[in-house]
């Protein structure tokens, strides 16, 4: 496990990219989420603005 | 019996097909992933003259290829919305765009750490990395212009210009940054070149590009749902389908039942 | 605003003929059509002649500012002399693009130019040219100034002045292009530069790169050729994509 995390001494460099990356995707992700939930949100709005 | 394509290119249609299909690519994203490091990390040696470190490139490539990639698709997107008119096609564009900025930041990122233990700093002006650089202001240019433009078909077809523009002058830039690096360094190594490939570490990596690839299909099709919802929000079918109602006849585009 | 308004009517001028044809509604052809274009603007400048010195002297501060930033070493200057001066120039025609459309789209005169019965990309082709030997034209002259500042040899100050005259024009294409793009948004010029300097990076990189090379005793007969290619090519197809990017601000 130490030589999973250590990478030979590279680990600093090998887990923040990584690291990086598996960041950018969650964050990508999460945002696609809040993006569809305010999209639907928005919609919904107006359409109840229509017909109360 | 004949599929007819075109009428996919209404949004409204194209809409639960995307829904549909992002499982599948998500799905085959995550399997390729494993897959990948597990022939990444465990299956391939460790490299004899950078060590463990030459590991990044599992990554670092998949997300430079796919920047690179993703501006010529969306530039092919962008072509088809000005010569066919097609709302669709631009949307498609718009979706793409912070997805290839995201792996032309990480690709630059990745080749920062991967440049540091191996050539002693983190920036280096090598033609790979500065033409990744340009192209992520590539990227952002497009994004800042549609944010400037309020008129949504405006923005579809001003930031579609641009994005021509740019992917015109993608080669030119790289030609004349490659020509300029080889140059002032003399060398002709690549800062961040790749060692000497194993087969089961060019396996890992071509594994990995097509990791990237469907999680960029994926990603790019939740998003441009997303913006469809955005842009459409005045029609029946978003409405019926955003207050939860079943949709009426009227207004309903094709007969693919909205999910 | 007013002298803009006099000088779009006939006037007894000599470009009055070109004028009449423009306004008149007879079909124009592509010459006609730069050449009113481009003494139109001319003009306009003239008038305003405090900005065209404007960006002169923005150029020669920018350039002064970098052996007080740097160092004043000869040899260090010498070196990165012709890097310098093309990023100035870079700057200074940012600075000056956005009025290249901006006026003539505030006060509504830009759709007109669409509407008219002129072909729009030679309109377009007058304006930047007009736009050209106002702003682009100065630098070049301004280059051997700089050149001496930075203790250039005489024959990269040359090859300087040569690139310049060579890149400026494609530099005021781009240009162009990205001013149609981003008329009328709220957007400064940030925006812009985002979107014109990166794609004038190969300009700089040969246009740099031709007195660097001379200095070293090389020639600069490559960099010049694709500086010159990309002068054509900017000539052929700026006109049509900034008439296009025009047209986009209108619909």
């Amino acid at each position: 496990m130490t030589g999973m995390l250590s990478m030979g001494g590279y680990g600093f460099y090998i887990w923040c990219s990584y690291g990086a990356l598996a960041l950018a995707i969650v964050v990508e992700v999460w945002s696609l989420r809040r993006r569809r939930a305010q999209a639907l949100e928005l919609a919904r709005m107006a359409a109840e603005e229509e017909n109360p | 019996m004949t599929i007819s394509w075109f009428k996919y290119s209404a949004p409204a249609n194209f809409y639960p097909l995307a829904g549909r299909m992002i499982p599948w690519f998500a799905g085959a994203a995550v399997l390729l992933t494993v897959i990948g490091m597990y022939i990444g990390f465990v299956v391939a040696p460790t490299d004899a003259t950078q060590g463990e470190a030459y590991r990044i490139i599992f990554i670092h490539v998949p997300t430079a290829w796919m920047a690179m990639f993703g501006y010529c698709v969306m530039a092919g997107w962008c072509a088809a919305s000005l010569i066919w008119n097609t709302r669709l096609s631009a949307m498609m564009a718009q979706a793409l765009a912070p997805t290839g900025a995201m792996f032309a930041f990480v690709s630059l990122w990745t080749g920062a750490f991967w440049g540091r233990p191996t050539w002693g700093t983190y920036w280096v002006w090598d033609a790979r990395l500065t033409s990744t650089l340009i192209l992520l202001f590539l990227y952002l240019g497009y994004m800042a212009l549609r944010a400037a433009i309020d008129e949504p078909r405006r923005a579809d077809r001003a930031s579609a210009l641009l994005a021509i523009v740019g992917v015109i002058n993608v080669p030119i830039i790289y030609f004349s940054v490659k020509w300029w690096n080889t140059l002032h360094q003399g060398a002709t190594i690549s800062a961040t070149a790749a060692p000497k490939m194993a087969h089961t570490m060019l396996a890992a990596m071509l594994v990995m590009i097509f990791a990237a690839w469907f999680y960029a299909i994926a990603v790019t099709l939740h998003r441009v749902r997303s913006i469809i919802l955005e842009r459409e929000a005045h029609t029946d079918w978003v409405r019926a389908l955003a207050t939860g109602a079943p949709a009426g006849q009227a207004g309903r585009v094709g007969t693919e039942a909205s999910r | 605003m007013n002298e803009r308004a006099t000088f779009a009517a006939p006037a007894a001028s000599a470009t009055a003929s070109d004028a009449d044809a423009v306004q008149g509604g007879e079909t124009v052809g592509v010459l006609q059509a730069v050449r009113w274009a481009c003494a139109r603007d001319l003009l306009l400048a003239l008038r305003s002649r405090a900005e065209l010195a404007l960006i002169v002297v923005f150029f020669v501060l920018v350039v002064s500012l970098f052996p007080l930033g740097v160092s004043p070493e000869p040899q260090l200057l010498q070196r990165i002399a012709p890097g310098i001066a093309w990023v100035a120039a870079l700057l200074a025609s940012l600075l000056s693009l956005p009025r290249l459309f901006a006026l003539d789209h505030a006060d509504g005169t830009l759709e007109q130019l669409v509407l008219a019965p002129a072909p729009l990309p030679a309109l377009v082709a007058g304006k930047v040219l007009a736009h050209w030997l106002t702003n682009g034209l100065p630098l070049v002259l301004l280059a051997p100034v700089a050149g001496i500042q930075f203790g250039m040899e005489t024959d990269a100050i040359a090859t300087l002045t040569l690139a310049l005259l060579l890149g400026t024009p494609t530099l005021s294409w781009l240009g162009a292009v990205g001013a149609a793009l981003t008329l009328g948004t709220r957007a400064g010029s940030a925006l812009l530069a985002l979107l014109v300097l990166p794609l004038a990076v190969p300009i700089l990189i040969f246009g740099a790169g031709a007195p660097e090379s001379v200095a070293v005793g090389l020639g600069a007969q490559a960099h010049l050729s694709l500086l010159g290619a990309g002068l054509i090519a900017s000539w052929v197809f700026g006109p049509f994509a900034t008439a296009l990017a025009v047209r986009i601000a209108y619909e």
